[in-house]
């Protein structure tokens, strides 16, 4: 994303609109990189309730994978798994 | 014509932000708090204004609440003094790098310790860098038409910068003068309605207020705060204009008192400028080519003007009421040398620190002031540059 320059921007730090911190990429502050094993998990989806930031992608109801784009590797999700299915691996 | 009332400082203050009636105001009620909160909650109770007042548990928190309400999009207004504005300190920065319009006048007094109450500019002189625009009342009409202005001036488009309205602790702010206010509706016509582009409050819209802004943005908002302060200056003529218009009242960023063929100025913030124009009327009569030179505004620094109003002078007497601590003078007198530096004919200048916790500043000590210029003048040297007056224990 090429940063702009101080005439671009809304003044006060103002961010003029909902939903950016999509854009906002995370993923390198991460230490611990959570690892699913597919075939022990149940789908209870857990992990998605519990994530403080939406990095738990679901489909059809369906856990299907991590956004490691914005996925910060706090671990709240291998600590909540009630089947363990999920862990935390050094990057 | 309006009617001639009489109020102090405080009062004069309280009486423009119950004419004002902003949506909300926020301030701590008990001392270091002046009477200016005092009044204006009597106005809530009484059920004059149908202004939101939050008395608060701190002025941090005065503070505080007055940045929600100004996101949210509410007119706010505050009131502090000395310690008060001290306690205040981290958000006072955030409400002007937010750029929220919030007007608070300030009753300059010293600040602790040793524990003191009464005038000096170390409050407001120490916010000198916060982002806030900074404007010095000589007397107590003064207060009344610039907390009025101030309004207009924070929440103008092309500015949306907090507003310091600042008077001097006890000399003016329980001082009664003779004050004529305009009608209610006058003035309220005067500062019309505010809208806010982006309302913290907007569902519909939503916006975030004061997020993380770290190396990659940071410097970029910072520098737009200094372009703001420096474009009030084109815009600020406008407002004053307009009160003109509106009240009849000229206003300008600096006052300047017999100063077309002076030789010799002080140059004094607020209420000593008024002790000072007795002395330049006395020294007129001796037939002494003696002036006075007032910047109304701190910030933004109206530079140009004041380098202007010097031009042709030979000598020029800087009063500061507040120390800085650098061992080169005052606020007040380190920004006018800097400004005058880039002037081939300038005056030579002179550093005065007075009237510290409140130490009475007469016609006497500003008359010898004027007499040391006479000599600088003369002699076309000065021999010390920063002088401490009305000190015991110098020379």
């Amino acid at each position: 994303m090429k940063k702009k320059g101080w005439k671009e921007i809304p003044i006060g730090g103002l961010i003029d609109k909902g939903g950016t911190a999509a854009e906002y990429k995370t993923g390198d502050w991460r230490t611990f990189r959570p690892v699913r094993d597919e075939k022990k998990c149940i789908h209870c989806l857990l992990c998605w309730m519990y994530c403080p930031d939406s990095s738990i992608l679901v489909k059809d109801k369906k856990m299907t994978g991590f956004d490691y784009e914005h996925c910060k590797g706090c671990g709240i999700c291998a600590s909540i798994c009630p089947v363990k299915c999920i862990k935390m691996d050094k990057e | 014509m309006n009617k001639v009332v009489a109020l102090t400082g405080d009062q004069a203050a309280a009486e423009a932000m119950r004419q004002i009636e902003p949506d909300v105001v926020a301030a701590y009620p008990i001392t270091p708090q002046t009477e200016i909160v005092m009044n204006f909650a009597q106005y809530v109770a009484d059920g004059r204004v149908q202004t939101e007042m939050i008395p608060v548990e701190s002025e941090h928190s005065a503070m505080s609440a007055c940045v929600g309400a100004a996101a949210s999009g509410a007119r706010t207004m505050t009131a502090t003094s000395a310690n008060g504005l001290a306690l205040m300190w981290e958000i006072v920065y955030i409400a002007a790098s937010t750029r929220l319009p919030i007007v608070m006048p300030v009753v300059n007094r010293a600040l602790s310790g040793p524990i003191n109450i009464h005038c000096d500019h170390s409050d407001t002189m120490g916010a000198r860098d916060s982002g806030w625009l900074q404007v010095y009342c000589e007397n107590n009409q003064e207060v009344y038409e610039n907390v009025i202005m101030a309004v207009k001036i924070a929440e103008h488009k092309d500015i949306l910068l907090p507003v310091m309205v600042c008077q001097d602790g006890f000399i003016t702010s329980h001082a009664v003068e003779g004050v004529k206010p305009y009608e209610d509706k006058r003035v309220k016509d005067f500062v019309g309605e505010y809208r806010i582009q982006h309302s913290l409050l907007d569902v519909d819209r939503p916006v975030t207020y004061g997020p993380l802004d770290l190396q990659d943005y940071y410097f970029e908002h910072k520098r737009q705060q200094a372009e703001a302060v420096k474009n009030s200056l084109k815009v600020i003529p406008h407002i004053f204009a307009e009160f003109k218009k509106h009240f009849g009242v000229e206003y300008d960023f600096i006052e300047t008192y017999k100063m077309d063929d002076a030789d010799i100025a002080i140059i004094a913030l607020s209420s000593t400028a008024g002790t000072a124009k007795v002395v330049v009327d006395e020294l007129r009569a001796e037939g002494k080519k003696a002036g006075l030179l007032r910047p109304r505004f701190f910030r933004p620094f109206p530079k140009e003007m004041l380098v202007q109003a010097l031009k042709g002078l030979k000598a020029v007497a800087i009063m500061d009421r507040s120390e800085s601590f650098s061992g080169r003078g005052g606020p007040l007198f380190a920004e006018m040398r800097s400004a005058l530096l880039d002037e081939a004919d300038r005056p030579l200048t002179v550093n005065y620190i007075y009237g510290l916790g409140g130490r009475d500043i007469d016609t006497k000590q500003i008359k010898s002031v004027y007499t040391d210029l006479e000599k600088i003048a003369a002699e076309n040297k000065v021999k010390h540059l920063i002088n401490y007056l009305g000190v015991r224990g110098e020379k």
